[in-house]
């Protein structure tokens, strides 16, 4: 070790380190214990209660129904993106090899890619503001007013309780999809053109050629990319905050709720940061449960070629 | 054609490629050359057909909110294809300052350009701390900060609410900023400091040997080096930052410090009641087009920048 590194060592992590453990480290700390009093914010003295919060977390009807809700988005979000992302992918990647003999773009490959992606930069609450009007109730919103051209009468997506968190999800999915269509033209771009020539001469289909040859290949990136968006479909919070009816509630009548939301609103509304802080840890034993279960199903099996 | 042939044949698990395939052996290889260039044509509208409505699907909601925007509200409630009459620049004017979008607007930029250049400098100090110095305690620092992207951020919001109030962070801009950073953090160091460990020791050496002091490495010739790395994290962190809504939600009480994702959705709740649905699109088209202008610039970095990150 050179002279003067220990100094060094000590004036560089001192800020950053200090900074992270106060603002990052003592709040995830304090959440456990806050999570077993009934602190309320508003005065000084908060009774420790022990698992008072977690017994009641238990019978608490709408805490169920949230984390059923984020157990369907952990399960829908990145079924429906990978479907979506793999098959417009495929299209524009090999869409062209029987005509060319290659694994050639197809035309205007380019185009598509930088339309596809273009959601995932936007934010969410912009995207959340955005659909809300394209789902108005009249025939003044996008998709009613183009359901009315076909004469279907308007539906209430947001409003009707069968209908709002499906159409809530399926933003989640339009806004992802452009990103893995990238993603997964550019690992399929990887795999050799000889391997595609092959199973041409060979007289495999499309259909083979896709089942067989490109998705084991790029079967790890898959994998990643299933885990990535399970975690982000944990969350769910800005777009349902932005999104459901009457600013927010998770509405209407929790048909929308997810543990985020309902956390936000236990604490900043009804100022119960004691029982606010228990659905946290849930949703962090739900996070570590998904990471566990995603660890053990996605075996690393790597295909050289 | 091919996509409608009956599924794949027995397979070697081992070996994905198909062994044999009867019948559709023959197929590609006898059909003769115009054939073949046919159906090659039909594929290739059917495939256009689909990548288009795709297209369309994401372009639409987009151009809408944009052509939404020229309308008076009467004209929005009218019809959604509907062109204004006239086109009212007016509203543009009236989301900028009544609305306040050009606060939000301003008051984002702040918050993200000093939020994403604290956790660079930070993030890139302490990256390059744990990767190029063994020092007792190395390895604890190096789990403290990636720990904290296994952690849900909502676990923290409300004692980091009370903290935030307690240290004169929330409800200003530069509070605001200095959480952003401290929260990209774990990112920022987990990458950078894989990052840091690619580039070779010897130069750091060649720099000593040159006279350089620990600092003078760091700033003069390692982060030079680093800046490729330093791209891909930021384009991560800034857009990140740009997006982030949780945060901003509990810490701004006072609406002269909203940032942009808060403030719109304030507006389209306060806009949904007045009824006034131009200027809510106005500032809606005012939050997409510059970022619309950004990605179309900066797209082939953007994309290959995001795509390296998940790779790895």
């Amino acid at each position: 070790m050179r002279a003067g590194s220990r100094g060094f060592i000590v004036s560089a992590l001192a800020v950053p380190v200090i900074l992270y453990c106060v603002l990052v480290v003592s709040p995830y700390a304090q959440s456990f214990y806050i999570s077993m009093t009934d602190w309320n914010g508003l005065s000084p003295e908060r009774n420790f209660v022990g698992l008072a919060n977690y017994t009641r977390l238990v019978k608490d009807g709408v805490f169920w129904t949230s984390l059923w809700h984020n157990v369907i988005a952990v399960v829908v979000i990145p079924v429906g993106t990978l479907t979506l992302g793999l098959f417009f992918a495929t299209m524009i990647r090999v869409g062209r090899y029987r005509a060319r003999g290659g694994t050639l773009n197809v035309r205007g490959g380019a185009f598509y890619r930088v339309a596809y992606f273009f959601p995932h930069v936007l934010s969410i609450a912009v995207i959340g503001v955005l659909f809300a009007n394209v789902y108005d109730p009249t025939p003044s919103g996008l998709l009613n007013g183009l359901l009315g051209v076909a004469g279907i009468d308007p539906v209430n997506w947001l409003g009707d309780k069968s209908t709002a968190y499906a159409a809530i999800l399926a933003v989640i999915v339009w806004m992802s999809v452009g990103f893995y269509v990238v993603l997964f033209t550019s690992s399929m771009s990887a795999i050799p053109v000889e391997l595609f020539e092959a199973a041409r001469l060979d007289g495999a289909t499309r259909w083979q050629t896709f089942w067989r040859l490109t998705l084991p290949l790029i079967w790890d990136t898959v994998q990643v990319a299933g885990v990535y968006l399970g975690i982000h479909a944990l969350d769910m919070f800005a777009i349902v905050n932005v999104m459901s009816a009457a600013g927010g509630s998770g509405g209407p009548d929790n048909a929308t709720q997810v543990l985020g939301n309902y956390l936000y609103l236990t604490a900043f509304s009804d100022s119960e940061f004691g029982y606010a802080t228990a659905v946290g840890v849930a949703l962090l034993l739900l996070t570590l449960l998904f990471a566990w279960v995603s660890l053990r199903l996605t075996r690393r099996e790597r295909i050289e070629y | 054609m091919s996509l409608n042939a009956p599924s794949a044949p027995a397979v070697d698990e081992r070996n994905p490629l198909p062994r044999d395939t009867p019948g559709d052996l023959k197929r590609p290889a006898a059909g003769p050359a115009s054939d073949r260039t046919l159906r090659g044509t039909v594929l290739n509208v059917f495939t256009h057909g689909i990548l288009l409505t795709w297209a369309a699907m994401v372009v639409l909601p987009l151009a809408w909110a944009v052509l939404s925007s020229f309308k008076t509200s009467d004209e929005v409630l009218a019809n959604p294809w509907s062109l204004p009459a006239t086109p009212r620049w007016e509203n543009f004017v009236e989301a900028w300052t009544t609305a306040e979008i050009g606060r939000y607007f301003v008051n984002t930029a702040v918050v993200v350009t000093l939020g994403s250049a604290l956790t660079l400098s930070m993030g890139a100090l302490v990256a390059y701390v744990i990767a190029r110095y063994s020092f007792r305690g190395n390895r604890a620092v190096y789990y403290l900060f990636v720990l904290g992207m296994t952690f849900p951020t909502f676990l923290a919001i409300v004692p980091l609410f009370f903290i935030a109030r307690g240290l004169g962070l929330a409800d200003s801009l530069i509070g605001l900023a200095i959480i952003y950073s401290v929260y990209s953090l774990p990112f920022a160091v987990f990458f950078l400091t894989a990052y840091f460990r690619t580039l070779p020791a010897a130069l750091a050496e060649a720099a000593f040997i040159d006279g350089c002091g620990h600092w003078g490495t760091f700033l003069r010739i390692m982060l030079p080096v680093a800046r490729p790395g330093l791209v891909s994290v930021g384009i991560f962190v800034v857009l990140g930052q740009w997006n982030q809504y949780l945060l901003p939600l509990i810490l701004q009480s006072s609406p002269d410090n909203y940032v942009l994702t808060q403030g719109l959705a304030n507006l389209a709740v306060s806009q949904g009641y007045a009824g006034n649905w131009s200027a809510l699109f106005a500032g809606l088209t005012i939050s997409i087009l510059p970022v619309l202008v950004v990605y179309l610039s900066f797209q082939r970095q953007i994309q290959a920048g995001m795509v390296a990150g998940a790779l790895k």
